[in-house]
């Protein structure tokens, strides 16, 4: 079988540059301001030790999608997104035959008057024919290093295509019968997140290591809205960060993610907010509720004792 | 860097680690044996004296579904409680001690797994198979009220309806596989299909759409007057969304509530007192319209939108059935690809539909059936595993000719 991938000298050098310790693989996200509780750096760090896919599963916005980024810029390497829906198949998400070049290449070796079958079928099915989708991408080798290849929202795909990346999740490795079978030499980095609309096999995680990701402490959130939020004050950041942990605590239907307390405070900051009112907060609450039976909850009491939580958190 | 203890010539951690996938494997967790190896790989790698790492670590690798994480974690302290300070987290555990009493917050599923060999529990297997009733006794359950059977029969009948397969008819999906009748043109075997001669495209391969179960959405009344049936449909239910995907559960007394989160749980009676702890009005009254119209308005659009098959379980004795009912019942009905009602009242061999809010119902719904007893869930069964017409005259015809499903 055909297997052009070779790690080069180049990806040698990529690998030493993973972390080495659990406490350097907290330093390393926290420098590119990903503030991750302990567990979850501990999983990351076995995931890039181990050579195994992570998968990650949460609420909509704790932070799931943002591990491969962040990942992926600090060890400098090229991130491979594959985002998944129901009816993902294998022609949209690993490899597809360009199947129109194909025929005109039959075409003209007819006119050219070639008759050699075995030759033509080799050439038909050659790697320029081959139109790369993101899993087969991920496979092939870097001189950055070995991608990371994020496999988003898995529980959008069905059932059928979980089967399918069994091969890949479990030996790195595609076989396209036509073809051969692509192996990555060094693996990529694979991160799997789920919203867990439904669950996802065994099998699956069974190859993977498994972590669920909660919505971050008081203390973390800060952080993180500190680091993506510059120009905040000291106190609205204060606020705002214990506004959305006291409305967390509340029994909404989706309750607001870090994702949504950023952009709130992004809001607010444009507006030249110093301090939260709760006319401020009626006017700029679709930033961080997304429905409507939650927004209609949020009468002038509720804001009153949520701004009151909000005041008396440490 | 990481401690090394591997090489300690007692060789305490393969076994402590083999004996809490033993554990864990008791308590209900998937853990393969593929699962130690990698564990103790990935000890290897970190630092083992810090017992928050090690615990994130074989969480990782033991646990695969959320549910299980407080399962996990009171057998994580359970089985490694004496590694305490001072000692390694690691040392030799000895199987929990009856005496030294654990938490008593810890589950019994893992009292159960740490205080006796897994072995033992094969081994009592086959005594609890004679626990099965006997085929007299299933011709009598068939046929017996639910709400006049005893507890003894009521656990019976609620394990065979848990175990009860529901197949469904089948809808497109926008998946496709290779069909010889498919309406789309599959260029790529078609031409792998031509170079066998020569290039010339003899055969011409076709694509298809994929068939998959249809969404089931039931909405079940849990009212005063239903008391006696809702815990066996929650069983019921509770039993298709574990065994199949695309359900969803609704219960409404005086309000609406979405269970189908909490039906997820993989345990049954940890299922239903999930349901229990979200519900705030069992066996109360009925508000069948507002219940109605809060599903409308919240949720048919997210759970009906692929060809649902509405199932709905009520009495429909509504105290107050006003013009409304009628509305939002025709609404649901526009919005599904089949919508059944299940009555128990229609057990009686003279039910006629008087009470107002049924004759407000009936004329949109396209099936009406009994689900009193064993026999008649089989018969809805049966039902749903029919092909789907697209919804029209209905029950509200099978009235009138007086010929609609009964099964006594």
């Amino acid at each position: 079988m055909r297997d052009p991938r070779r790690a080069g000298p180049d990806l040698m050098i990529a690998e030493s540059a993973l972390p080495s310790s659990v406490d350097a693989t907290l330093d390393l996200l926290a420098k590119h301001g990903y503030f991750a509780e302990r567990s979850l750096a501990t999983v990351v760090f076995l995931s890039l030790r181990m050579a195994r896919p992570l998968f990650v599963e949460g609420e909509a916005g704790v932070g799931k999608t943002e591990i491969a980024k962040v990942l992926s810029a600090a060890l400098g390497r090229r991130l491979i997104r594959l985002q998944c829906y129901e009816g993902l198949d294998l022609a949209s998400a690993a490899y597809e035959w360009n199947s129109h070049a194909q025929l005109i290449a039959i075409r003209l070796a007819e006119a050219a008057g070639d008759t050699d079958r075995e030759r033509l079928s080799s050439d038909i099915f050659a790697e320029r024919y081959l139109i790369k989708r993101p899993l087969l991408q991920a496979l092939e080798p870097d001189v950055r290093g070995p991608p990371v290849l994020l496999i988003d929202e898995l529980d959008r795909a069905d059932e059928a295509f979980e089967a399918f990346l069994l091969e890949i999740l479990g030996d790195f490795q595609v076989t396209i019968p036509e073809f051969g079978t692509v192996r990555a030499a060094p693996p990529p980095i694979v991160i799997a997140t789920s919203n867990r609309t439904r669950e996802i096999h065994d099998a699956l995680k069974r190859r993977c290591l498994y972590h669920w990701v909660d919505y971050p402490s008081a203390e973390r959130e800060l952080a993180i809205v500190r680091s993506r939020v510059p120009g905040i004050s000291a106190a609205l950041s204060q606020q705002v960060v214990g506004f959305v942990q006291a409305l967390r605590n509340r029994d909404f239907y989706k309750n607001p993610g870090v994702a949504e307390t950023i952009d709130w405070a992004m809001a607010l900051t444009e507006l030249d907010t110093r301090l939260l009112t709760p006319q401020i907060v009626g006017d700029t609450i679709g930033a961080l509720l997304k429905y409507q039976d939650d927004i209609s909850r949020m009468q002038d009491d509720v804001v009153q004792n949520l701004l009151k939580e909000a005041a008396t958190d440490p | 860097m990481a401690i090394n203890h591997f090489d300690s010539p007692t060789g305490h951690i393969a076994d402590n680690v083999a004996g809490f996938a033993r554990t864990l494997r008791a308590c209900g967790l998937p853990v393969g044996p593929g699962a130690v190896i990698d564990a103790l790989k990935a000890l290897r790698l970190i630092d083992i004296g810090n017992r928050a790492d090690v615990f994130s670590t074989l969480q990782a690798i033991f646990m695969t579904r959320h549910d299980h994480a407080p399962i996990f974690a009171q057998a994580f302290d359970l089985f490694f409680c004496i590694a305490e300070e001072g000692k390694n987290m690691l040392d030799p555990v000895q199987p929990l001690d009856q005496a030294r009493k654990p938490p008593p917050s810890a589950s019994r599923r893992v009292l159960e797994a740490l205080s006796r060999p897994a072995i033992t529990s094969e081994r009592e297997a086959p005594q609890g198979q004679e626990m099965r009733p006997s085929v007299s006794d299933l011709e009598v359950l068939q046929k017996k009220d639910f709400a006049q059977m005893s507890a003894a029969e009521l656990a019976q009948v609620t394990q065979i309806i848990a175990n009860m397969k529901l197949p469904q008819a089948r809808l497109h999906t926008r998946r496709i596989r290779p069909d010889p009748r498919g309406s789309r043109l599959d260029l790529r075997r078609t031409l792998r299909g031509g170079l066998h001669t020569g290039g010339e495209i003899v055969d011409i391969h076709r694509l298809g759409r994929i068939d998959k179960p249809a969404p089931i959405v039931a909405l079940l009344d849990i009212s005063g007057s239903m008391s006696e049936y809702t815990r066996l449909f929650l069983h019921f239910l509770h039993g298709i969304t574990n065994r199949r995907g695309r359900v969803s559960v609704f219960l409404f007394g005086t309000r609406l509530t979405n269970v189908t989160r909490a039906l997820r749980a993989r345990d049954p009676d940890e299922a239903l007192a999930a349901c229990s702890s979200v519900v705030e009005d069992w066996a109360g009254g009925t508000r069948i319209a507002t219940s109605l119209h809060d599903f409308n308005k919240l949720w048919s659009r997210r759970v009906l939108g692929q060809g649902a098959v509405v199932l709905m379980i009520t009495d429909g004795l509504e105290r107050e059935a006003g013009s409304e009912l009628a509305f939002e019942m025709d609404r649901l009905h526009r919005s599904c690809r089949r919508l059944i009602w299940l009555n128990p009242l229609l057990r009686y061999d003279g039910f006629e539909p008087r009470a107002r809010g049924i004759k407000m119902m009936l004329p949109h719904v396209d099936e009406f059936r009994p689900v009193h007893n064993l026999s008649s869930i089989e018969g809805l069964i049966a039902a749903l595993s029919q092909a789907p017409g697209r919804h029209g005259r209905g029950a509200a015809r099978g009235l009138n000719e007086g010929h609609y499903a009964r099964s006594r």
